[in-house]
């Protein structure tokens, strides 16, 4: 028997119930496209039909950071850059458990970029929503690795110097399984990617598009928007990583061009999750660890009687 | 002079199975009814580069290296680079038998393999006038064509080790066995016969000497290893099983040894993309109801720093060791030291909640590892095991009894999904996890576990509420920083109820005192029986407790004595000043005897700093500083 026993519930999930009870203020500014995140992600639970306590969602620092506060569910909300770390570990010790990551661009793209990068070479089988407003938001206003060229804040008062980050080729490199960009403006189209996301069995990279009226002057709004599923001007197969990387490149470029391309870019089902992975190579148990620690009639393994022999 | 002690000192390249020999070596006479302890030293290049290990061997328990040596085993490298190339100064396949020419003790004995170092360049370092001068015995043999004759040049070693046995008389009967134990087929034949030709060839040289390897009985079984060895089996037995890291000298060691284990253990290892995942991973393991730890060396661990005051905030529990190396930046990389003190007592920012052990010895590895992760898991709060190169490496032996103990996997403070249903919660549903006042007057407040019904709480490295949610409410604030730096004193309270992590030698009375911390322990207590023996009236504390500090402990012992050396390997006094912090007195009585040049301090060394210190004398001529007080 499980010591948790939210994750045996079977039951019609309601969306409401990711609603906290009382809900804190919204720290998030009007029009803000952190809303849409929450709402899919909202929205997207009782499809894939995990309750909140077998939820655990692990965020950054910055404004994309608050998701926490708004989603009903257990939490962590850990420092800047080092969400998906802390994620993955409980990916590892609870596997049972639904792990979301999420976080800011500056956040997954600059300073916990080398997390990014290995967790989805690795492909634990977990979610990661970056909220990409192009821009530091908490910390008001500054550029971020998503920034576009020539980007005026008042840490690069001449404009950035830099090309932005290429997110979904980066994420595609790295050896994510499954790399979608979504768009706040775009609630059905993010839901649907949110839930086929968490049922991936891999790592699931969604660059989530959010617009800042408070910090990004240019102030996009992201519309309007192309599906590339739905357009007839993109014919690619989102299974094929060569197709998928041209398919990648050009929704890099066109934005900075105006142009807002969405939808899935890459999917991969076929390989194994990491803890599948490692299950495979007999260095993890099939068993949760965690589940160990609440059974009583659980033997512990003494260094006395399985190590001391090589020292005698 | 006859020394009833063997220090045997195995000089070579870095690739030619130094280690492994000295420990079979050591292994060997603790079998023997001896016992042994190991000193090692090695340079930081992989293959080449002179290194040695010492196994000294005594009928009593040895709790140190000695002064010097008197056996010397020189099996010239074999890997250098460019044998025949002077290097800084002199050829570097010979470095290994020159280069330990200082420390041969006079009347000792120097076995050398002449298959490898020619009789020109042995004249040339002047061999022969050293050991003129010094009463050496010197013995070239041709180790080299010996183990070539049976099976491949490598043995070499085992070559050496069949001569020693010969030249101290002790017999081969244990190194067969061990032979036969770890080798088979070809391997073990051929080492078989080298060590046999070996032991013949060196027996018919009637090297006459003045060692007497005693012979000595143990009552009960003893097993030999490391201080490695010995936190990782505190914390597997302790329940942990995860451990996620990075490479790093030396802390390296405790990671390879908890990978190689953890999987047939039930459990996981991660190797990750540096130390701030590492960390990390080690919370978010914890978070999930799993004991957890990471670890690494002054750099690496300099990563962890905010992890760490994340674990402090969040409440989650979390082992962390750090093996020091002489620093700053990188240092030393394989040379000892005793100066990330205070990094790991004030590293990340804000006011510090941790607990921090810094074992002495081998044996005290194991049940302070074991006790930080009680106390972190119990508290919820991260405990530090700070060690250092030289005890990670060196192997010594103890009853095997040490270790035989009841595995204890409690996660520590953690509600069943019973006793969540009847625990507290806030209007909104959530389960209040970070109460203001838990029941029964504690200060830790029980926690729950992703996936357990109706537990849903937030982790937050921001201030938080009881819920977990942001609050920077001023009363909550005070609420909970002082629920959290409370913990200490009740950490403390517990401590003190148990066996003490101080270590108390000497005479109770003694007029002076030698107060140290870590690894130096060990090595003091043996100075401090000589300068008993020379008439000096001197007893010793080592201190494990860094944090919570144990100051009543200190304090009494600290009035007991007219003065106080503080003894350790860094160059500003550290501990001395975190002794004086917490207890806020005393500075008019202890004075400081520091070494920072890469090396541990020898027995005699201490004696030395010591009856300079008491004369007023003048330490600029040793490799040590002597730190006068500050005044009170
Ligand atoms: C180690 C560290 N460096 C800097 C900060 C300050 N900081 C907080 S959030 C942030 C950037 C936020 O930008 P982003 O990640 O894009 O999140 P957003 O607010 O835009 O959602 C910075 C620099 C910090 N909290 N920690
Ligand atoms: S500053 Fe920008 S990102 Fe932050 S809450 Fe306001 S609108 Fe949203
Ligand atoms: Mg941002």
């Amino acid at each position: 028997m499980s010591a948790f026993s939210a994750i045996e519930e079977d039951r019609e999930i309601e969306r409401d119930e990711f609603t906290p009870g009382i809900e804190p203020q919204a720290t998030w500014c009007p029009g803000c496209g952190d809303f849409g995140v929450l709402k899919a992600l909202k929205q997207a639970m009782p499809e894939v039909g995990r309750n909140p306590d077998e939820v655990a969602l692990f965020t950054g620092i910055g404004c994309s950071g608050k998701l926490n506060s708004y989603f009903e569910s257990y939490g962590f909300h850990t420092i800047h850059g080092r969400s998906l770390p802390v994620a993955r570990a409980a990916k590892l010790a609870n596997p049972e458990i639904e792990v979301i990551a999420a976080g800011g661009d500056g956040d997954g793209y600059g300073i916990g970029g080398n997390h990014t990068i290995h967790t989805a070479r690795e492909n634990h089988d977990m979610t990661y929503i970056v909220f990409n407003n192009e821009i530091f938001g908490l910390t008001k206003g500054q550029t971020s690795p998503t920034s576009p060229k020539g980007h005026k804040s008042k840490t690069q008062p001449h404009g950035s110097a830099k090309s932005p980050i290429r997110p979904l080729s980066q994420q595609l490199n790295a050896g994510a399984t499954y790399v979608a960009r979504t768009a706040a403006v775009n609630p059905n189209q993010a839901k649907e990617i949110i839930a086929e996301a968490i049922e991936h069995d891999g790592f699931a990279h969604i660059d989530f598009l959010t617009q800042c009226p408070t910090w990004n002057k240019d102030a996009k709004h992201y519309v309007p928007y192309t599906d590339v599923q739905q357009s007839d001007e993109f014919e690619f197969d989102v299974t094929d990583r060569a197709e998928a990387a041209e398919m990648m490149r050009k929704t890099e470029e066109r934005l900075y061009e105006g142009e807002v391309l969405t939808g899935r870019m890459y999917v991969d089902d076929s390989r194994p999750s990491y803890g599948q992975e490692k299950r495979s190579i007999g260095e993890m148990p099939e068993e949760p660890l965690a589940e160990r620690y609440f059974d009583e009639d659980a033997e512990w393994e003494r260094t006395y009687d399985n190590l001391l022999q090589h020292h005698k | 002079m006859t020394d009833n002690e063997l220090i045997w000192r195995i000089a070579g390249g870095s690739g030619d199975g130094i280690d492994s020999t000295s420990q079979n070596f050591a292994k060997a006479l603790m079998r023997s009814g001896l016992h042994v302890f190991t000193h090692r030293h090695y340079p930081s290049r992989i293959r080449g580069g002179h290194t040695y290990v010492e196994v000294r061997a005594k009928d009593e328990d040895v709790q140190s290296r000695g002064d010097g040596y008197n056996f010397l085993l020189a099996l010239g490298d074999s890997f250098a680079r460019n044998p025949q190339d002077e290097a800084y100064y002199g050829k570097e396949e010979l470095k290994p038998l020159y280069e330990n020419f200082d420390d041969l003790r006079e009347g000792g004995v120097l076995l050398y393999d002449e298959g490898l170092l020619d009789e020109e360049d042995i004249e040339e370092i002047e061999l022969e006038e050293a050991a003129a001068e010094n009463g050496w015995h010197v013995v070239p043999m041709d180790l080299r064509g010996i183990a070539k004759e049976h099976g491949r040049e490598i043995m070499r070693n085992t070559a050496g080790i069949g001569a020693t046995a010969a030249i101290l008389d002790i017999g081969t009967e244990e190194f067969e066995k061990l032979i036969e134990q770890n080798m088979a087929g070809d391997m073990q034949e051929a080492n078989l016969a080298v060590l046999e030709d070996a032991y013949e060839a060196a027996s018919e040289l009637d090297v006459d000497h003045d060692i007497e390897v005693p012979e000595g009985s143990h009552d009960q079984e003893q097993v030999l290893l490391s201080g490695s060895n010995a936190i990782s089996y505190g914390a597997l037995d302790e329940g942990c099983r995860f451990i996620s890291g990075y490479p790093m000298t030396p802390w390296t060691d405790v990671f390879t040894i908890m990978s190689q284990h953890l999987p047939e253990f039930g459990g996981i290892s991660e190797q990750v993309e540096d130390e701030i995942a590492a960390a990390s991973l080690a919370l978010g393991a914890s978070h999930m109801g799993v004991k957890a730890m990471s670890g690494s060396s002054g750099g690496g661990f300099a990563l962890m720093s905010e992890p760490l005051g994340l674990a402090e905030m969040t409440e989650t529990p979390v082992v962390l060791v750090e093996a020091m190396r002489a620093g700053p930046s990188t240092g030393m990389p394989t040379k000892p030291e005793q100066a990330d003190l205070e990094h790991v007592l004030y590293t990340s920012q804000g006011d510090s909640a941790r607990v921090v052990f810094a074992p002495a010895n081998i044996s005290e590895c194991y049940t302070q590892t074991r006790a930080a992760f009680r106390i972190a898991y119990e508290y919820q709060i991260p405990a530090i095991v700070i060690y250092d190169q030289k005890i990670q490496g060196e192997l010594r032996n103890l009853p095997a009894s040490h270790f035989d103990e009841e595995p204890n996997a409690d996660a520590g403070s953690v509600l069943t999904e019973d006793e969540i249903q009847d625990a507290a919660h806030h209007a909104s549903g959530k389960f209040q996890r970070f109460l203001h006042e838990p029941e029964d007057g504690s200060n830790v407040s029980p926690r729950s576990v992703p996936g357990q019904k109706d537990g849903r709480y937030l982790a937050t490295g921001n201030e938080h509420n009881p819920s977990g949610h942001i609050s920077e409410d001023p009363d909550n604030r005070i609420a909970q920083m002082e629920r959290r730096l409370n913990k200490l004193d009740d950490i403390r309270a517990d401590l003190d109820e148990n066996t003490s992590h101080q270590t108390y030698y000497g005479p109770e009375n003694a007029e002076n005192g030698v107060l140290v911390w870590g690894s130096q322990q060990d090595t003091v207590f043996e100075a401090v029986d000589r300068l008993n023996d020379n008439g000096h009236s001197v007893k010793a504390l080592g201190v494990s407790d860094m944090a919570p500090y144990p100051v009543d402990e200190v304090s009494e012992w600290l009035e007991s004595v007219d003065q106080a050396l503080v003894v350790e390997m860094n160059a500003t006094a550290q501990f001395r000043g975190l002794t004086q912090k917490e207890i806020g007195k005393y500075g008019d009585k202890m004075s400081s005897l520091l070494k920072y040049n890469g090396n541990p301090f020898e027995p005699a060394e201490i004696v030395d700093g010591f009856e300079s210190s008491i004369n007023g004398e003048d330490l600029a001529a040793t490799n040590m500083t002597y730190l006068p007080t500050a005044g009170d």
